[in-house]
């Protein structure tokens, strides 16, 4: 038992920003040496038929999906499950080019995506695998607790450039989000500060600071009482605040959580999907059942993410 | 003489290989650049290139903000780099005595090995928050954080090459200045420093072309807006350099498309920048050869 965990190791790329691409670019060959040094393990590893999945896409999804293929490397040893992330649009790439087997998104495909998909002969089917709240994180500092879907449009449009016009201190506001690769930003452009209107051509305001990750956004909010940003819930630390949101004006302000998420009464929640060429067949197929299942939605809640089953 | 033996023949074939494979490379590299990036003219009208608003995915594709980030953090971080660099370089050549120099120069060729995520994140954890309190400014993520890092970037390629250069001045030079009853900062700025002039360029030109296509700490400290800089005060606000959108937006373009395209004519863009940064150079040091030598023979 303990030489088949060992022989079966996951090597898993985390990709969730460059600077991390850039110290597994050091980290790899060490784990590649460190399982060369282990000659023992060679002759046990020929005689189980391993597979290996490789799983690529959202940058919300990366830890979720590596604690997934950590926990289901336990159960079935000789699968191999590589994943890495880049944003929901390199996953999706990478399933049209046919470089992966499954791709994680925190958005559904677009529609000139399937086209393209099709065109390369392969039909992307999808699986609801999460929900994720993404929530809006000012400084500890700022005394500004709540706001509406309007007002976040109004601030990240370039309407309102004060804390005061929306009940804070007298300070600029200093935009944050994610960059535009990233699968957060277009939910947020489409349905916070559009509203969902499809006819709606708002724009991000020109002076947004586009980060390259979750951590640069969390680390600025962190020391800077001017900045607004937004994150996926599972990112949220305890260094930064939470604001809660109302759908319009006079509604109810509710703070993002699994409960307010699934009874829908939280405004910006999204799915998260994961997606594969064609109907999944042998290992894709028993894993996706897995993550589907009740022990991988434990998972998903204790990430800080909200499962599709409540 | 020696008949020539084969060793001889393989070794000579070897070097002009070794020598012709830069202007190989370059010239590929260059013909690819173009091949990738050429289509844009095709895809995106030019007045649509001239643009201040730069969002790909809605298709907005003015480049203008892009060239103006990274100028004027490449500016900045020379304004900051070249005087302490070339100050640094006279202070080990001329004036520190043996000990210090023996400890400062190897330190500073040190500094210049630091691998630039490292410099990112302390820019991050510390630059950063230190310049939003001392400046009082919105936040610290501004193309000046980013000079600052750039510039001390481009500090230990000057120094080293700025040194080496006044190094070879011989002492001659030195003596009959002093000779003549010029005081040793009257010999330094007269003298010396005139005559390493070339060498000292061509460190500020290694330096200044470090800057402007270093990536990763930029993209980790401007905060990347995508603003048109107008002037002084666009110092002290967020922008977006070319080499970040590069390697920010690469990852994700589909092969191909449209955005894909402009990419790489950024990539063009940024090549005939640097192109430019060069021949500048290499004209202003011929000149100044052919100046000194005049006044030297």
């Amino acid at each position: 038992m303990l030489s088949d965990s060992r022989q079966a190791r996951i090597i898993i790329a985390m990709q969730r920003s460059l600077p991390w691409k850039l110290a597994f670019l050091i980290l790899i060959p060490t784990l590649i040496l460190y399982g060369c040094s282990n000659p023992s393990d060679g002759g046990a590893a020929s005689d189980v038929p391993s597979t290996g999945i490789v799983n690529k896409g959202s940058d919300t999804i990366v830890n979720l999906a590596l604690a997934w293929a950590e926990a289901y490397q336990v159960l079935h040893p000789d699968v191999r499950i590589s994943v890495t992330g880049g944003g929901s649009g390199t996953g999706i790439a990478a399933l049209v080019n046919g470089t992966v087997d499954i791709a994680n998104a925190s958005r559904a495909m677009k529609a000139e995506e399937i086209d393209q998909a099709l065109s390369q002969g392969i039909d992307p089917v999808e699986f609801v695998i999460a929900r994720d709240a993404i929530a809006v994180i000012v400084n500890p500092n700022n005394p500004v607790r709540r706001l509406t879907l309007q007002q976040i449009s109004d601030i990240y449009s370039g309407k309102i450039n004060n804390w005061q016009e929306v009940g804070g201190e007298d300070r600029p506001i200093v935009r944050l989000s994610r960059e535009t690769n990233s699968g957060t930003h277009v939910y947020f452009l489409e349905n916070v500060l559009r509203m969902g209107e499809k006819e709606n051509r708002t724009l991000f305001s020109r002076d947004t600071l586009l980060l390259p990750s979750s951590e640069g956004i969390t680390s600025e909010v962190r020391q800077n009482p001017n900045a607004i940003g937004y994150d996926g819930l599972g990112y949220v630390t305890e260094e930064v605040k939470v604001i809660a949101v109302a759908s319009f004006s006079g509604g109810d302000y509710i703070f993002p959580s699994a409960e307010s998420v699934n009874s829908k009464e939280y405004p910006i929640a999204r799915d998260l999907y994961m997606y594969t060429a064609g109907e999944p067949e042998g290992d894709v197929a028993v894993f996706l059942e897995w993550v589907l299942g009740g022990e991988a939605q434990d998972i998903v809640k204790e990430l800080g993410f909200v499962p599709i089953r409540p | 003489m020696r008949p020539i033996g084969w060793s001889e023949v393989i070794i000579t074939a070897l070097i002009k290989v070794a020598g012709y494979s830069a202007i190989i490379f370059v010239t590929l590299i260059f013909t690819f650049l173009l091949r990738e990036g050429a289509p844009t003219l095709f895809e995106v009208p030019l007045e649509a290139l001239a643009q201040t608003r730069w969002y790909p995915i809605e298709d907005y594709y003015g480049i203008l903000p892009l060239i103006g980030g990274s100028l004027i953090v490449t500016f900045g971080a020379a304004l900051f780099a070249v005087p302490l660099g070339i100050a640094t370089a006279v202070y080990i050549a001329e004036i520190a005595p043996r000990w210090a120099r023996e400890i400062l120069k190897p330190l500073v060729e040190i500094l210049g090995g630091l691998p630039s995520v490292m410099l990112g994140f302390i820019g991050i954890l510390i630059i950063v928050p230190f310049v939003r309190e001392a400046l009082d400014i919105p936040t610290g993520l501004t193309a000046f954080t980013g000079a600052l890092i750039l510039g001390g970037m481009a500090i230990p390629t000057i120094v080293s090459v700025s040194e080496d250069a006044l190094d070879a001045v011989p002492k001659t030079y030195r003596d009959a200045s002093l000779a003549m009853g010029a005081t040793p900062w009257q010999t330094i700025w007269r003298v010396t420093l005139p005559a390493a002039r070339s060498g000292v360029l061509t460190g500020v030109m290694l330096g200044v072309g470090r800057a402007i296509g270093e990536t990763m700490t930029v993209m980790m400290v401007t905060g990347n807006a995508p603003v048109l800089p107008t002037g002084l005060r666009s110092l002290f606000s967020p922008v977006r350099t070319m080499t970040a959108t590069i390697a920010a937006e690469m990852g994700e373009v589909a092969n191909g498309s449209v955005h894909y395209h402009v990419l790489f004519f950024i990539g063009i863009v940024l090549f005939l920048i640097s192109l430019i940064v060069n021949l500048t150079a290499a004209s202003v040091v011929f000149k100044q050869r052919k100046r000194s030598e005049r006044i030297l023979s």
